[in-house]
Order: C-alpha cells, then structure tokens, then sequence
C-alpha cells in the first residue's frame, strides 16, 4: 500500500474485500458523507453502528452502486467499481447477496419463487433442484416448509427477514449485506438469527456486512466494528477497542443502560 | 486427477475395491456447475450394481457450496433408502459443517389437483356472476357511507377539510386544463370537417354549425371530459388510496378515530363534482371554438356565420342537458376509483389489477350514464 495515512481499522495482513477510499456522497446541498476510508476484510463479519441518519444506509447503498458519489473509490474484490465493464458488473452482483431493511421481497411473487428470482437468472438448474435448493434455502433460514408458497403480504415481520435473507443467499454469495437485519424481531428470534449468521458465515465462507442498532449481534456476532458519525468512520475495530474509545458518542453507545444489560447478561 | 492445473468441472472417479465402491470427487461442486453436477451424480448412479458400500472421498473438492453439498446429500440418502450404505470420507472441517447443515430432507411437492376443464370454465363465469354482483351490491352500500360522510361534513362543517378539496380541485381541474382543451379542440375540428365533407354533398354546408354546436353540448364535451378525467384522476385516485392500504395508512387514520371516508374520499369527490362539470364547460367551449376554425378554414363558413347559426341552433338546454350529466358521471368514477383503491390487497400486482378495473369500470359506466340520460331526456323531450 502505498498510501501512508494512518487508518482506522486498518489491517495490511488481510485482504480487503471491499476497500472504500475517500468516498464523499451527497444529496443537493447536503453532504452525507465526505473522505471516507472503509476496508471489510474477507471471512470478517463486520457490524456497522451509527446514530439514525448518519449515513449507514446511504453507505450501504453507495457500496452497492444503487446511489452516485461525488469523489472517491469503491473496490470490491479488488476491483473498481466505476473502471468495471457492464459484463463484470454483473458477475460482482452475481457474489454479494443483499437483505434489505424491509425485505423488499417481490410482492407478487411467492416465498420460494422470490427465492428463485436469481438462481433462475443466473443458473442452469433443473426444476427439482431449483425446487429443492429454493426449499432447502427456506430451511435454512428456520422458515417452515409451507411458508414457502405464503405471498409476502401473508408473512410476519420476522419472517419478511427471513423470507429476504433465503433469497440474499439464493445463489451461495461471499459477501452478505445485512440492513438491520434483527430489526423487529423478538430478542429469541434475532438470538436466533445472529447464530444463523454466525453458521452461514462459518459453513460457506460469507464476508458479512452488517448495519445494525442490535447491542446482542454486536457482542455475539461481529468479529469487528466500525462507527459512523459526522460523515465519516470515527472509530473500528474490535468490541474492546469500542468500549476503550474515547469518543461520546460511541461512550453513550457502548456504556449507555441498554449496552450495561447486555454486559451484565453476558457476565 | 494428477493434473496441476485448477480443476474447474466437478469430477468423479469411480474405483471399484473389492464390494466397496469408492467415488472420489474433485473440482468445484458449485451452482454454476450445475449441470456438470448433476450428471456426475447420475453417472455414479449407473455405475453401481450389487456394491454394498460406497464410499465418497472428499479430499480433493475444490470447492463446495450448498448446492453441491445438497446433491451429495441427496444421493448418500437416496443410496441408504435402496438399501446401500453410502459414507463421506476426507471432507474438509468446513464441508463437514455445510454437509451437516443442508442435511436431506424430504420435501413434499404441494398435490396438484386436475380438474376437467368445462367445470373450471363453469366455476369461473359463476365466481364472475357472483362477484360482479356483490360489485354492484358494494357499490350501493359504499354510495350509502360516502352519502353518512358528506352529511356528516355538512352538519359539522368545521370537519371539512378545506384545504384538501382545493388541493384535489388544482389537480384535476385545473391541472387538466391543458390536455382537455386540447382534446377537446382536435374532436371539434374533426366533427366539422367530417360534418362538411359530408354535407357538402347536399349543398348543406351551412348546417355543419347545427351538427357541431349539439353533438358537443349535448354529448361529446361531456363524454369525452368524463373519459379522459376516469382515466387521469380516476387512475391517481385508485394508487393513492390503494398504496395507502398497503402501507397501513388507512388503518393508521382508523385507529386514530378519523374516518378514511371524510379524510380521503369525500374531499376527493367533491373536488370530482365540482371539477367535472368546470372541465366540461370548457371542453364544450374548445370543441366549438375548434369546429368554427374548421368551418371557417375548410368549409367557407365565416366566423359572423358561424356565430349566428350557432345562435339559432342551439339554446340553454341544449347545453343544461349535457352539463347536468357532468357531477353523476363525476360521482361515479369518484365512487368506483375509490372502492377499487380500499379493495388493494397487500401486493404490486393487485394495485394494478385495481387501477386497470378502476379506469376500465369508470369508462363503462360513465358511457351507460350517457346513454340512460339519453333514453329520459327523449321521453321527456329535453
């Protein structure tokens, strides 16, 4: 690396598999964010913090080139986002798998087709194994059987995100993009759910990059976290170097009433 | 498998030891390898006869994902069902972990019930009677809480909601001033033109004005206003209120104790009633102003002409009897886009389901309304 500025969170043994650099992303007159520097490295799971409307989301969304940037620089797998052919574009989409904050499943279609929507796009599948593969993915997620031919409309809130995960993993990516991913469920089910997390990244490898508020995920889960605040990253790292931070914010986060329960229960 | 190069295809080998049969894969049973996958799998298969044991040597698997790890699952269970005993050798710690997590299961396809088709035709044209009915039935009931609301507005009316009539008067009235008039103007020239070059025929010329000034009084500048605002507002009317149901909004106004009917219907059809006939005025006045251009450019009818023929041939009523169909046709698409907006059920699809049915059931009706006021205004020679 040539760049010699000291960074946040930033580790030259591993290989970044999403590299931001100077990243400045504006609505108007409004600037969101400005010079930001973001490794994730590969097999990590990586949880994002950040007070409401700071910007996670809109990272999020930079990352995922579904928002434009003003300056800087994307790299996922260790290739520009902007410098990339349409045809390569599409092979990076075909390994990230994306869990939206509201699922943002297809309404009209059922679980386990909103399941099949990009394994019939990008594999050659029989019928059975896409049938089967699309229940097993069900499974996977701890759905049962029959909400697999449910609408969205008929589903719970818990199992929206998990109907929305089966298809962010339709097609085994590296990299999961998790919005929120407890949000909204009962503290068993997002217990239950981090411990999913935990598996599918162990079994198949995953990078996980995770925007949540969720104290439990971020103490069982999360290998690493990185803050978010004033526009840029203000602290990463490891749960200890969040509880030994300095920074206000991140002190209020960290040492507030709802983080104390989450220690003493661990305790 | 001595090759050094990376071994892309699944592959399997097939050795037979003894009445031990051992597989020994390699590559990438992957996704994108499925079909390669597949017929690995297959080739196995056909390769076993009375071997009691099979052995999977996993060593050497490139990679493996939940596909793969699926397949091979299946094919160990369906090998231990035919009576075989079928084992994984060699996985890696973390093929293990994904081989014990898409562990086989059997899922049972939903039964798919045959039917003759003449019973399905049946059931449906009698699910269409029945439902088009209860439409009708609805529609009624729904005409009745509209009629509770508005005098409930009016007994109250510090409940009205002022601001939203004049929100929803600016969007369809006033906002579709440009597009009626113009409409308006193009059927206007067109009836004077086609009305000249057929009249001319007979010498009669000069009654094209006649044919102009009661075909668009009497029908067209009504009709067509009423058209074009159950396709413009009657539309917006049916996704406003039908994305509000699916995001709970008129559930969120229930529990608040505000009737979704008086918030959101009745300034809308208010601002329909009073729109309407205002468009249609003006249409009127576009349709004649369009057919005196033509008549003057194509059919030697000078405007003095025009104007005094126009006079003679047409009075108030001529004009009463088309505005006054205006606010009945404006009631209806208002009612018929509003109860297709609260029927929206939770998906994309059904908002357009019901937006189609909104425009299409508004059209029609609108067109049977002509023609009833027709039928009365005959027999009681209006």
């Amino acid at each position: 690396m040539l760049d010699t500025r000291p960074r946040l969170g930033s580790d030259t043994q591993r290989e970044a598999i999403i590299r931001v650099r100077g990243l400045e992303v504006g609505f108007g007159e409004r600037t969101i964010m400005k010079d930001l520097d973001l490794d994730v490295y590969r097999g990590e799971i990586l949880g994002f913090v950040g007070a409401s409307g700071t910007g996670k989301s809109v990272l999020t969304r930079a990352v995922l080139g579904l928002i434009p940037k003003r300056a800087g620089t994307i790299e996922v797998f260790g290739e520009n986002v902007d410098a990339l052919s349409p045809a390569s574009r599409k092979a990076i989409e075909r390994r990230w798998g994306v869990l939206f904050q509201f699922g943002a499943l297809f309404s009209s279609l059922s679980v386990k087709e909103n399941v099949q929507v990009p394994m019939r796009e990008y594999l050659h599948l029989s019928e059975r194994l896409l049938d089967e593969l699309a229940m097993l993915k069900i499974e996977m997620v701890g759905l049962k059987p029959d909400a697999a031919d449910k609408l969205p409309s008929e589903l719970s809130g818990g199992m929206i995100k998990r109907a929305a995960l089966a298809r962010a993993l339709a097609l085994d990516p590296e990299i999961l993009f998790l919005d929120e991913p407890t949000s909204g469920l009962d503290p068993i089910g997002a217990g239950e759910f981090d411990d999913l997390i935990a598996t599918l990244q162990r079994t198949l490898g995953l990078t996980v990059f995770m925007v949540t508020h969720d104290l439990d995920s971020l103490h069982t889960v999360c290998d690493r976290i990185a803050a978010l605040g004033g526009g840029r990253i203000i602290a990463a790292g490891t749960i200890e170097t969040m509880l030994a931070s300095d920074h206000p914010w991140l002190k209020a986060y960290f040492h507030g009433k709802r983080a104390r329960a989450v220690m003493a229960s661990e305790a | 498998m001595a090759t050094s190069d990376v071994v892309r295809e699944p592959q399997l080998t097939i050795d037979q030891i003894g009445d031990e049969l051992r597989a020994t894969l390699a590559g990438r049973w992957t996704a994108d390898q499925a079909p390669a996958v597949e017929r690995c799998v297959a080739d196995l298969l056909a390769a076993i006869g009375d071997e009691r044991r099979i052995i999977f040597d996993l060593s050497s698997v490139e990679r493996l994902d939940t596909l793969g790890a699926w397949v091979l699952d299946r094919t160990r269970h369906d090998l231990g069902a035919s009576g075989h005993s079928a084992d994984f050798v060699g996985a890696r710690s973390e093929h293990h972990i994904l081989l014990n997590e898409v562990a086989y299961r059997g899922f049972q396809p939903n039964p798919v019930v045959k039917r003759s088709w003449l019973i399905d035709f049946l059931s449906e044209v009698g699910q269409a009677v029945v439902a088009a009915g209860k439409d009708f039935a609805a529609g009624i009931s729904f005409l009745g809480e509209v009629v509770i609301a508005m005098v409930r507005v009016a007994t109250r009316p510090r409940r009205f909601r002022g601001p939203s009539l004049v929100h929803h008067l600016e969007l369809i009235a006033f906002r579709g001033v440009p597009i009626i008039a113009l409409i308006s103007f193009l059927v206007g020239c067109i009836v004077a033109q086609q009305g000249i070059f057929q009249l001319r025929k007979f010498g009669a010329t000069p009654f094209v004005v006649d044919l102009v000034g009661i075909l668009t009084l009497r029908e067209v500048g009504v009709l067509l206003t009423a058209i074009m605002v159950a396709g413009r507002s009657g539309s917006s009317f049916t996704a406003e209120i039908g994305s509000m149901k699916m995001r709970e909004e008129i559930d969120a106004l229930r529990v608040m104790g505000l009737d979704p009917i008086e918030v959101l219907i009745v300034p809308r059809l208010l601002a329909l009633i009073i729109g309407l006939p205002l468009l249609a005025f003006l249409s009127d006045l576009a349709a004649l102003y369009g057919g005196g251009l033509v008549a003057w450019i194509y059919g030697d009818v000078s405007p003095d002409v025009y104007l005094s023929r126009l006079r003679a041939a047409i009075s108030l009523n001529t004009f009463l009897a088309g505005i006054i169909k205006a606010p009945f046709m404006a009631l209806i698409i208002g009612l018929i886009a509003s109860m297709e907006g609260l029927a929206v059920e939770g998906s994309a699809e059904s908002l357009g389901r019901h937006v189609t049915s909104s425009v299409v059931k508004a059209i029609f009706m609108v067109i049977v309304v002509d023609g009833v006021f027709a039928m009365f205004f005959a027999a009681i020679r209006y």
